[in-house]
């Protein structure tokens, strides 16, 4: 369950900046998570309160963002949404879409006090 | 006016409250880590790949044969990763090449930083060549960078030849497919062409090969493609040096 070892990295950036900043506990952290990525958002709550205890992290909430998926066509030339990884475009059914959106997978801010 | 309550006079939330912003990639660290392994790895000459598969398509099997019939050219380490037992690394072993076993426990793939160790404990020799054997596991693998040269994925055909639509991310990520236990197509019905279409649907830059573990059957194409890359690597470091 690679979920485990994410939230590992998630608490250990948080709480680097967190310190940075002379934060003495973190209350909320606004995770971005790509909807093509292979990271299960249910797996990421549930490992973070194991991972985040004796840390400033703590009983912090941890705010998921869903970013949806996006490519950019060569055919048609555009932005099209993508709902699954390496699939076609919704529009001229041709495969050739590259991801331009949907793989983040980033700590974008922390509440703390 | 009357007077405020105490606590909102007070007011600590607004004053002790911040927020601060991050914008920081959660996998920096390990491409961090797997930078600093590959820099380690070019100064020596070392080619370095990173072996992905399911659990059960003979990786360990074609590992050891093909360490068999290229030790006597290159120098040879290996990496070994599963969750639990030596005993992938003891089989290496017993072909006299040197063999590092990480144990992930819990963890289903391997990361940079655990490379980047078993690297201290195996000093590779210039010019060599570096297997790592990542963990059974056709999904997490694939999203983390080690420092290899190249990642090569290896699929039986005694698994679905959908595999590649299925786990797309493993075949997209790969440099090279090998379709292992060839040997057992006549009693299978396993479309190979079906199966090397669904994985160029993914990865119109993965290269191919047919081979078979057990008797050898494509091994030697698989051998010309590690010398061919092995002389880049080896050509690279003495052009820093």
């Amino acid at each position: 369950m690679h979920e485990m070892s994410l939230c590992e990295a998630v608490v250990e950036i948080a709480v680097e900046e967190a310190k940075r900043n002379d934060a003495t506990r973190i209350r909320s952290l606004v995770l971005e998570v790509g909807a093509l990525g292979h990271v299960d958002p249910d797996a990421l709550a549930f490992c973070f309160s194991a991972v985040s205890h004796g840390t400033l992290a703590e009983n912090a909430r941890l705010i998921i963002e869903r970013i949806p998926g996006s490519g950019w066509c060569l055919d048609c030339a555009k932005t099209v949404p993508m709902t699954e990884r390496f699939g076609a475009c919704p529009e001229c059914g041709c495969r050739h879409v590259q991801m331009s959106s949907g793989d983040e997978l980033r700590l974008r801010e922390l509440e703390v006090e | 006016m009357h007077a405020a309550p105490l606590a909102a006079v007070h007011q600590p939330d607004i004053d002790s409250e911040r927020v601060i912003r991050i914008e920081r990639d959660i996998l920096a660290k390990n491409n961090d880590t797997a930078r600093q392994n590959r820099a380690r790895l070019a100064a020596t000459g070392t080619l370095a790949l990173n072996l992905m598969s399911s659990p059960g398509s003979g990786k360990t099997t074609l590992l050891v044969r093909a360490i068999e019939d290229l030790k006597a050219k290159f120098p040879i380490a290996v990496i070994e990763g599963d969750q639990q037992t030596d005993n992938d690394a003891e089989r290496i072993r017993a072909t006299g090449v040197r063999a590092v076993q990480i144990n992930t426990g819990r963890g289903c793939h391997l990361e940079a930083g655990m490379v980047g160790a078993a690297l201290d404990d195996l000093k590779t020799e210039p010019g060599g060549l570096l297997f790592i054997e990542n963990v059974g596991n056709l999904v997490c693998p694939a999203g983390f960078d080690l420092g290899e040269a190249h990642k090569v994925v290896v699929l039986s055909v005694t698994e679905g030849e959908d595999k590649p639509l299925k786990y797309p991310d493993m075949f997209a990520v790969a440099d090279l497919l090998l379709l292992n236990k060839a040997d057992l197509l006549p009693h299978l019905q396993f479309d190979v062409g079906r199966c090397l279409a669904a994985a160029l649907t993914v990865n119109p830059h993965l290269q191919t090969l047919v081979v078979s573990a057990e008797t050898g059957e494509g091994m030697a194409a698989f051998y010309a493609w590690i010398e061919a890359r092995a002389s880049l690597s080896r050509a690279a470091a003495v052009a820093q040096a």
